[in-house]
């Protein structure tokens, strides 16, 4: 048994709470995590200690207000570790889709008094703002993953979160390729692992939800599934979701504009 | 286990037979596991009746492409090989291999008892007979046995098929893998027009094909039975040589090719993933939260994902490019210096499941004019 009890704290950001919810949802490890780790600080499940440090602060959620920005400072400085939890803390979420837009537009159309509405032009990923010790993707994170990440913390051991493609874990399951077999414009194979592959199980592409796996080659498949025929606009809204802003998934308008452009010049159209 | 000639001689059997033939297994304690329609493929999977089998679908498959097309009429056995193949049978993708408690004075160490269910295939094809025999090579031959395998592999009964058809990425017939069944198999298979020949491959065989079989085949039925698998070679159109490809890959390691397919690979595992003899795994430790009870687990892992070369210092092959000539070199050249056979049996898999369509007989055949 560790001589001490990690202290732990949840905070929230622009999110939904689903992630927290994961937490809570270990229903029969719950008890167990509460006995293993001091849950000092989780507004969602009702601890409020705000006194002294914490070893590991797990943080849901975007940045995207200007008191947001603030606070993520006081935090960092209050948490040994940080770690951020879910497709929000670690890429923005799927509030990210307004660094393509006007968020002022945006609160002029969703607000009936919008100037109440003070936001940032962007929602950003947590490590943006200050150093991140370790990212937990997935929208929403996995149960057994957040169970991963708090028996390392227990045990003081490194995390083991495979950082490879959803293909792998849909072939070791003996899951038909929806890709190949359907010629459906699934995110699988630039996807990483974490989600058990429930879409594909249930016969539906990958939407992404865990964010770019390692080299996530955009490009190719971009390629591949733009001279199938799905639309350009389309691929761009898949890609763009819950990870839209994730490093190996922002620029995936400009990546397939060039292989449209690449594509249009190897097979002109026929003459009028 | 190399694949021998088949014993004689050959029985001629009506259609319906192969029930009788899946009930007696059946009564004999095998699951039986055979081709069955499902999410828009030929999978390998329970079944206990004839109906079961995909009667009159065939599956199209292309580089990154597989679709099925039904006929009213047809054979049981008009498709090819789909994703599927006996590897999860033998080498299961995630398995618990030691288990360790926390007791009073210490940890106590389990190796579980590798489970052996006796499972007979039906509708096994030439090339993943191949694969078996070099899975066997890898995993029992040598000094080192793998207990679980062994306990698996020793449970099949297998029912092998020639294959009436090639699909366009089939290549067994270049790599002397197939269509034909040479051996290898308990029992095999053709499908004629109306009836089944049915030849034993081995002496457990003997009492099945004798309840099924109805007669001696007549020199007709041999000689209809034989020209079917040569129809189905002579549909393949895409080729490796075994002969000259170990030195095409190793005369070649610094090929442009590398470069140009590593643009294209997505590093997403399929291949491997898919291919009948990969065999690479890795083992995790998982623990509970309290510290009392660790699993070891084995679980598939492939030379695409970077963990797979990470040492310390970083992993040993950082880039696809790397990677994707790591595998292609280790399947089709050093394997057979490290097994004495080529790793790869022609089955097209990695072929039709790459989510982008890399042909590995098109990288080779690139390769193939020297340096460049």
């Amino acid at each position: 048994m560790p001589a001490k009890k990690p202290r732990l704290a949840v905070f929230k950001f622009a999110s939904c709470d689903g992630c927290q919810l994961s937490l809570l949802d270990c229903e029969e490890e719950l008890l167990t995590v509460a006995e293993q780790v001091e849950i000092a600080y989780f507004l969602e499940a009702g601890p409020a200690d705000t006194r002294g440090r914490y070893d590991v602060g797990l943080v849901e959620g975007s940045i995207s207000t200007p008191h947001d920005a603030e606070r993520i400072q006081a935090i960092r400085a209050q948490c040994d570790s940080l770690v951020t939890i879910g497709a929000c803390a670690t890429a923005g979420g799927i509030q990210a889709l307004r660094n393509w837009g006007d968020a002022d537009e945006f609160a002029q159309h969703v607000y009936a008094r919008p100037e109440y509405i003070r936001t940032l032009a962007t929602s950003t990923p947590i490590a943006d703002h200050v150093k991140v010790d370790f990212e937990l993707r997935g929208c929403p994170v996995n149960k057994q993953q957040l169970l991963e990440l708090i028996s390392a913390l227990v045990w003081g051991r490194t995390p083991r979160l495979p950082r490879q493609s959803v293909c792998v874990e849909c072939k070791r399951r003996q899951v038909v390729c929806v890709a190949v077999a359907r010629g459906v414009a699934c995110l699988g194979p630039v996807t990483q692992i974490g989600c058990e592959v429930i879409c594909p199980s249930y016969d539906r592409e990958c939407f992404g939800c865990f964010g770019p796996k390692e080299y996530p080659n955009l490009i190719s498949l971009g390629r591949r599934y733009q001279r199938d025929g799905h639309d350009t606009a389309h691929l761009t809204r898949l890609v763009r979701s819950f990870n839209g802003y994730a490093p190996g998934f922002r620029t995936v308008d400009k990546v397939l504009a060039k292989n449209n452009h690449a594509y249009d010049s190897q097979n002109p159209s026929p003459p009028a | 286990m190399t694949p021998a000639p088949p014993p004689g001689p050959p029985w001629w059997m009506k259609k319906p037979a192969l029930q009788t033939l899946i009930d007696r297994l059946r009564a004999d304690g095998y699951e039986v596991l055979g081709p069955r329609m499902a999410d828009g493929a030929i999978t390998l999977a329970p079944l206990t009746n004839l109906a079961h089998l995909p009667r009159g679908v065939r599956d199209d498959q292309q580089p990154g492409r597989y679709r099925l097309t039904m006929a009213d009429d047809g054979g049981y056995f008009d498709h090819v090989v789909g994703p599927h193949s006996l590897k999860p049978l033998v080498f299961p993708p995630r398995t618990t291999v030691l288990e360790v408690l926390r007791v009073r004075d210490g940890w106590e160490y389990r190796t579980p008892e590798p489970p052996q269910p006796k499972r007979a295939i039906l509708g096994v094809r030439a090339c993943d007979l191949h694969a078996l025999a070099i899975q066997d090579r890898v995993f029992l031959g040598g000094a080192y046995r793998d207990p679980e395998y062994a306990a698996r592999r020793a449970g099949l009964f297998l029912i092998a098929v020639n294959c009436s058809r090639s699909a366009p990425t089939c290549f067994c017939a270049s790599m002397n893998t197939g269509p034909a069944v040479r051996g290898g198999a308990d029992l095999i298979l053709t499908e004629l027009t109306d009836g089944f020949l049915g030849v034993a491959g081995s002496d457990r065989a003997a009492p099945y094909l004798a309840a099924v079989g109805e007669r001696p085949a007549s020199p007709e039925e041999q000689a209809e039975a034989a020209a079917i698998p040569q129809r189905a070679a002579a549909q393949q159109t895409r080729r490796i040589d075994p002969t000259t490809v170990h030195d095409t890959l190793m005369n070649n390691l610094e090929h442009r090719r590398w470069a140009d397919v590593a643009k294209r690979c997505l590093s997403c595992a399929n291949c491997t993933m898919v291919c009948p003899t990969c065999f690479c795994s890795t083992v995790n430790d998982v623990s509970d939260l309290v510290g009392t009870h660790t699993r070891r687990q084995r679980v598939w892992e492939s030379c695409f994902n970077e963990e797979h070369s990470h040492t310390a210092g970083g992993p040993v092959h950082p880039t696809t490019k790397s990677r994707y000539r790591q595998w292609l070199t280790h399947k089709l050249a050093t394997w057979i210096d490290q097994f004495g056979t080529s790793g790869c049996v022609g089955c097209g898999r990695c072929i039709t499941w790459c989510p982008v369509g890399i042909d590995i007989t098109e990288e080779v055949a690139a390769m193939e004019g020297g340096r460049v």
